[in-house]
Formats: C-alpha cells, structure tokens, sequence
C-alpha cells in the first residue's frame, strides 16, 4: 500500500468514524450514563437521515441538523415513556419503537426506500463552497465532522456536570439515591434518552448528506456497530476517569472501529462482515472481563478433577 | 411533627402468601424527639418506615408530616423532607460519582442547568471534615472507592444536609465492623443534635436502643406493643426490655444478636 492510499484511508476513516462518533456519543449518554441499552438506536438514526434529507431537499441544509436532532428527541421521548410511564421493559421499549420507526420513515419519504440527494445543496456542499478558494476547501467535509463532533463533546462534558447531568448518571448508578434527593427518576430517563437521541438522528442526518443519499436500510445494525466503537473507546479511559477523557476516548474509539474496518476491507474481507465484526467485537467486550473470573474457577475444578483421578488410582 | 393514624399495611393480600406487615399502628412523634425502636425479624419496623417514605400506597390510615396529609404524596416529593439510612452502605450514594457530586445532589441547591460552585465546594469541604474521616481531601474521588463505614457516614451527611423534618435509620451500623459501627453512631448523636433533628433509629443493639434517644418503641407482629420514655426508660435495663417483650408477646425474643446487644456481623 502506497503512502497516498494510506492516507486516503485515514481520511475515510477520520470522516465516517467522525460521523459514527456522534451516534457512540449519544450511547456514551444513555449505555455508559444511564445505563439503558436502547435499542431504538437503529430506527432513530434512519430517522434523522430521512427528515434531514427531506429538509435539505426542500431546500434548507442548514436547518437540516436541527429537524433530524428534533426528530431523534421526539422519538427517544417516546421510548422514555414506554419504559418508565407505561411498564413496557426497557428492551422491548427500543425494540418495539425500533420497528415502528421503519413505517415511520417510509411515511416520511413517501414510500421511497432511497432518496437522492446528488444535485442538491448540503451542509457539505454549502461549507465547501464557504471555504473556495482556502486552504482548507480540499478537507471541507472533515472539517464540518470535526466541529460538530468537538461541539458535541463540549456540550456533553458540560451537560454531565450540571445538576441536570448528575441526575442523569446517578440515576444509572443509584436510582434509589436519586428518589431519595427528590428527584424523579422517569424525569431524568426521559431527558437522558430525549437528548441522546437528538444526537443519534443528528448522526443519521450527517450520514445521509455524507454519502448524498438516503437509504431506508442505512441505519440496520448501527446500534451494535456504535456498541463495538463505545466499548473499544472505554479500553482507552476507564470507568473511573475523568468524563472529558472518556468522551474523547469514545470518538477515538469510533475512529478507530472505521481504520480497522477500512484496512480490513483492503485486505479483501468483504464488506458484508461489518456487521459480523462489530458483533463479535461487543461480545468479546462485554463477555471478555466475565470469562477471565470463570477461568480460576475452571482450573480449580480441573485440578480437583484430576486429584480425584491420581486417587483412585 | 410526625402522625401516623390508624395504619395498615397487608402484603400479598388474599393469597396463601398474605401478610399483615402493619395492623392499625398510631404513633406521634413530637419535634426534636429521637425513637430507638426494636423488635424481632419480620416485627414490621422496615415496612413502618417504607410507609413515612411514601414507597408504596396504605391500605388504610393517614400519615401528616408537619402538619400537611402525605398519605397520597409520592415517594420522590416526601423525600425532599426525609432523611433515611439503610443498612447496606452501598445504597445511599451513586458509586460512579465523586463525594463532591453526590453532596450535590444531596444539597439539591440550584436550578436544573446549575454547576458545583467554588463555594458549594467550600461548603462541602467543611461539612465532609466534621466526619474526621479525611473525605474532605478526596472530593473528587469515585464513591465507589470508599470503605462501607466512609460510605455510611457520606450517607449520612447527605441524608442530613438539608435539615429533614425526620430521619429515618434503619440499621444503619448493622452491617459495619464494631469500631466504625461506633464511630458512625457517635456522628449520628452529633449531628441529630447539633441540627435538632427529629429521628427514628431501627437498631438490634438493645444497649444502644436504651443509650441513645428519649423514647423506645418495641415492635412485634405489625404492632407497637411497647412504648417508653422519661423516667420509667431511665431506668430500664436490656434484662427489662426482653422480659416486656416474652411478657408481651408470649414468646421469648427469639435473637441471641439482640439479646446480647451485639451489634455487629456475626
Ligand atoms: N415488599 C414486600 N412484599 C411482601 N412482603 C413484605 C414486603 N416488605 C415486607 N414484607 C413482609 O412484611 C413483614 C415485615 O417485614 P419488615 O418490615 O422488613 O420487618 P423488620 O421488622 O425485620 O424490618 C415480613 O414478614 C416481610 O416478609
Ligand atoms: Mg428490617
């Protein structure tokens, strides 16, 4: 591989894990936070791309971002309250809200599976031409990743702190501690998923424009491939650190996730297993620190096994 | 002040698994008061304080705190005016956030969007150095990294710092080594005082359920049937309170921890 390919391949991977990372961050909020899976991830972010596209379509890129960041919070409002107002567990919430959404989006664009948005203007499209003429025209679509993604981990690192933001982790850490400082925790659920799903259809949204087109499919698996990227990021900054430390670890995290999955691509693993790797990369995550407890346990029961055999012999 | 009137409670009610928690319990506890209350397994005492704390609905009776009808009111707004210790440590305090943001949310100053302030920390600093325990240098450590009896007595500030009409504490030493049990007792008396705080304390420890308070409530079968204060408390002994209770209740307190005034894990 030639130097300039290289190159090109981190670039790819800068600009894709950028977008990723916005979703890994709104899982950061409501997984690594309030500890909820929600699962609506997949739905909310093919949400945000089709009323960001629509909205570009109509004519306005600009407002494009805060339509699909409206959207997302619509819909994790929804979710919140089928778990904490209406007894549906919280699985099934983000599952049911999951599907649902897929007749949501096809509403929404009218019944069409892709939208083409090759010939319009789009936030990229709009800042490249902002930027004719700098030096900076040729990177114009990182650099739109990058502000967005630096303005979304400001905010976090700042929402986290505010009393709003300590409700909101504590109630994943200790609901009891939560009611017990009056505050309600079907309050702080419905925030932390409102917000969070703002920033997964933001995503949605930014990917659509990205690739300039929108496909009802584009969100399918995306909630295991945000879970993959937050669970490498966490290898970097652990639970203990500091949370600027932990949200810069996770858009690394997504960072990384793509220039892996990039260099595998090169290496002619076709791009069908995506989904196969971030899967078995979750698995590994998540099942990794339990199997590591169970393995004294297994050379104990070996070992007794084998005492048992040398005896009766 | 503290009403209960006329309180019930049954759990699994028309089933083979029914249970009458609390049979029509009276009690009223007068400002400043502090009620050790004592009683076997099961006597229902847990429960009498679930009912103040609003965690689940009576089947009958009224509960008036402060003059207002809290009976209907839930859990989360009573607990504005309720502080209350369990006896695990672990429950009173969010371990993945540091000393100094869970005195935040215990302090409940400020509006929704508000941040801790150099001032806020002045203030915790202070209140977390009457602990003696050191916390106050290690604000910005995880909670998870205390030891139980640290943990505790967080709790306690916490469960304190904005003065509550009443303090609920249940157990809450049980589960620590005797020392720290000690310890942390001698800070609840502290700071019961120094804040005039209304308090009931759920204790095995019969020595203490006498040394600390003005007034001993027993409890047995979701029933008060034993109440003391003044004089007659003055000069009970732990041999007195068991033989009330076999007079009482018709058996013998069936726990070698109470009766020793043992207070720590066996
Ligand atoms: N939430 C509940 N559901 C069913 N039974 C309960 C519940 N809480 C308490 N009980 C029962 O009520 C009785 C009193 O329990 P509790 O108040 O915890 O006793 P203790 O005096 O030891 O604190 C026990 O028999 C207990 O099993
Ligand atoms: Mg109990």
């Amino acid at each position: 591989m030639t130097l300039d390919k290289f190159l090109a391949l981190g670039q790819t991977a800068m600009e894709l894990g950028l977008v990723n990372a916005l979703t890994v961050l709104s899982l950061f909020l409501s997984y690594s936070m309030l500890n909820v899976c929600d699962l609506s991830t997949d739905g909310c972010f093919t949400l945000g791309a089709a009323v960001g596209a629509l909205v570009a379509i109509a004519g306005y890129p600009w407002l494009s971002l805060p339509a699909a960041m409206l959207a997302g919070m619509i819909s994790g409002f929804v979710t919140a309250t089928l778990q904490t107002r209406m007894g549906v567990q919280s699985l099934l919430a983000g599952i049911v809200v999951n599907t649902g959404l897929y007749s949501v989006n096809m509403a929404l664009t009218g019944n069409k599976a892709n939208l083409n948005m090759n010939k319009i203007p789009t936030i990229f499209t709009m800042v490249k031409n902002l930027l004719k003429d700098t030096p900076l025209a040729g990177q114009s679509a990182l650099l739109v990743m990058l502000v967005t993604v630096a303005l979304v981990v400001l905010f976090m690192c700042w929402f986290l702190k505010t009393k709003l933001g300590l409700a909101i982790r504590a109630t994943g850490s200790n609901a009891d501690m939560v009611r017990s400082s009056s505050i309600n925790p079907t309050f702080t659920t419905t925030v932390g998923l409102c917000v969070s799903n703002a920033f997964t259809g933001l995503s949605g949204c930014l990917m659509a424009q990205q690739a300039k087109s929108f496909d009802i499919n584009m969100g399918s698996g995306m909630v295991t491939v945000a879970l993959a990227s937050l669970l490498i990021g966490g290898v970097f900054f652990a639970k203990h650190r500091p949370i600027p430390l932990r949200a810069a670890g996770v858009v690394l995290g997504a960072i990384l996730f793509r220039l892996v999955y990039g260099l595998a691509l090169r290496l002619n693993m076709p791009a069908f297993m995506l989904k196969l790797v971030s899967s078995v990369i979750v698995v590994i995550a998540i099942s990794g620190p339990y199997l590591r407890r169970q393995v004294p346990l297994m050379i104990r029961r070996w070992q007794a096994a084998r005492e048992g055999r040398n005896a009766d012999a | 002040m503290l009403e209960l009137k006329n309180i019930c409670k049954t759990f699994h009610a028309g089933t083979p698994d029914e249970k009458r928690a609390l049979i029509d319990v009276t009690l009223t506890v007068e400002d400043g008061d502090f009620i050790s209350i004592i009683g076997a397994n099961g006597a229902g005492k847990s429960t009498l304080f679930n009912a103040i704390c609003g965690s689940f609905m009576l089947d009958a009776g009224m509960i008036r705190l402060d003059g207002q009808n809290v009976t209907m009111i839930p859990e989360h707004q009573r607990a504005r005016q309720i502080g209350r210790l369990f006896q695990d440590p672990m429950r009173g305090s969010a371990p993945d956030m540091s000393i100094e943001e869970n005195l935040a949310l215990a302090a409940g100053k400020g509006g929704w969007l508000s941040r801790v302030s150099a001032a806020d920390r002045k203030a915790f600093r202070e209140r977390l150095s009457l602990l003696g325990m050191g916390l106050e240098d290690r604000m910005r450590q995880p909670v998870g990294l205390l030891s139980g009896g640290q943990r505790q007595a967080l709790t306690l500030l916490m469960a304190t710092y904005q003065v509550p009409k009443v303090l609920l504490l249940d157990e809450h030493t049980a589960a620590l080594d005797p020392g720290t049990a000690e310890k942390v007792l001698e800070l609840t008396r502290s700071i019961v005082e120094d804040n005039h705080i209304t308090c009931l304390m759920i204790t095995h420890n019969m020595q203490s359920a006498l040394d600390l308070g003005n007034r001993t409530l027993m409890m047995d079968r979701g029933k008060i049937i034993y109440d003391v204060t003044g004089e007659e408390r003055g000069r009970l002994t732990i041999g007195d309170l068991t033989d009330k209770f076999r007079q009482l209740s018709g058996r013998a307190l069936d726990n070698d921890r109470m009766l020793l005034g043992i207070d720590n894990k066996e």
